[in-house]
């Protein structure tokens, strides 16, 4: 493939390549309601560009992507607008921390070697409690003879073994108590969900993306919304959270756009058919999908720490 | 079933084919025209640089939605998704 100098970030990369892997992982941002970081970090990485560069422009390509994604989940009526404006405001804070540990790696010369780790054992652990926790539901599901099916219609409220979990955290009454009726929440604490978006704000400045690899769980098995919902949501919070994310690394010369808008190219036909797809199949089914994908991406983390080499 | 198959089918292959137009475009357009102007200002004024990545990136996502959903609605006869 003719690979391509871009100047901003010193690499050459075929835009081939980019646009082709932007397209595989609009496909998967729009079915999963991540942003696919758990790929593009470890692809950009996987040509040669150093993580600091791979964390900023991926959450560049991640703003184009969502915008298109978000609001085919919109239309769907998959998105709980309060509760994406309250997250929006805990990961904006959150990526910030992650982004200045960023610039501390970056001074101290060992970006590439922590990233790489820290992405490996996060990937790792995402995969695994995902396959353990959809078989976990599956097992339930078929102990109570349910076949899984989406019951309640307008909440689109699916099923999960661990939904005790969320029980217990809507029963912390810590004030400001609120109401989330788009997702079926009846009373949460703001605080719980401000943690929850800041934690998933620190990996999103930290490992790139949007982080919907821990958000997007963390909706559905902390504070209980239902799968549909916590993908669109997502989406359309990371609009928000992933812009600042950008703008932060832009200033900190983490991003290269040239490289983001060729990626999104290929990203934002991939967001609109995984959107769709996402319609043809229930929660426990989507979040099983998910699993082997953060493996992919922890695979090609270790193939490039290991061998040193570009792919 | 199978008709509707088909013409999903082929409003797909005509959605990729209006996007694969684009990124030609883009490339020579944003990539060619625009890349030199982005590279000089990355260094010199970082502040605006910031501010138009976003644009731009936002900008990309916008047009490229708004040209295929009409595009598709055109096809498919005025008929809404």
């Amino acid at each position: 493939m003719i690979a391509m100098l871009f100047p901003i970030s010193h690499a050459e990369i075929s835009p081939i390549y980019l646009a082709v892997a932007g397209f595989l992982i609009g496909i998967l941002g729009g079915f999963f309601g991540v942003g696919g970081s758990f790929i593009a970090g470890p692809a950009l990485r996987a040509v040669g560009l150093d993580w600091n560069f791979a964390v900023g422009t991926d959450l560049a390509h991640i703003v184009g992507k969502s915008v298109v994604a978000a609001k085919r989940h919109r239309a769907l009526g998959n998105v709980d607008l309060r509760l994406g404006l309250i997250m929006a405001i805990g990961t904006i804070g959150g990526a910030e921390v992650g982004a200045q540990l960023i610039q501390m790696l970056k001074r101290a010369g060992n970006v590439n070697v922590v990233v790489s780790i820290v992405s490996i054992a996060v990937f790792t652990s995402i995969s695994s409690f995902m396959l353990w926790e959809g078989l976990a539901t599956q097992r339930w599901q078929r102990q109570r003879g349910s076949k899984g099916k989406t019951k309640d219609k307008k909440s689109k409220r699916d099923e999960s073994a661990f939904q005790q979990i969320a029980e217990r955290v809507h029963r912390v009454k810590l004030w400001p108590m609120i109401a989330l009726p788009t997702s079926g929440v009846k009373s949460i604490s703001l605080w719980v969900i401000l943690i929850v978006a800041f934690i998933g704000g620190v990996f999103s400045g930290f490992l790139g993306g949007g982080a919907g690899y821990i958000r997007m769980p963390s909706m559905v098995y902390i504070l209980g919304v239902p799968t549909h919902l916590a993908v669109g949501t997502d989406l359309f919070e990371v609009v928000i959270s992933a812009s600042y994310g950008t703008f932060s690394h832009a200033l900190k010369g983490n991003v290269d756009i040239m490289i983001a808008l060729v990626m999104h190219t290929g990203a934002a036909i991939g967001a609109q058919i995984g959107a769709i797809a996402t319609q043809y199949f229930t929660g426990p089914k989507i979040r099983l999908a998910f699993v082997p994908l953060p493996l992919v991406g922890a695979a090609i983390v270790i193939y490039t720490l290991v061998t040193g080499h570009k792919i | 079933m199978k008709a509707k198959a088909s013409a999903t089918l082929r409003a797909f292959l005509i959605e990729l084919a209006v996007y694969s137009a684009l990124i030609v475009a883009y490339f020579f357009l944003v990539l060619h025209f625009l890349a030199d102007w982005i590279n000089a200002l990355e260094p010199r004024h970082i502040k605006i640089y910031a501010l138009v990545s976003i644009g731009l990136i936002l900008g990309q996502a916008s047009l490229l939605e708004i040209v295929t959903t009409w595009l598709m609605r055109r096809l498919q006869g005025g008929r809404s998704e």
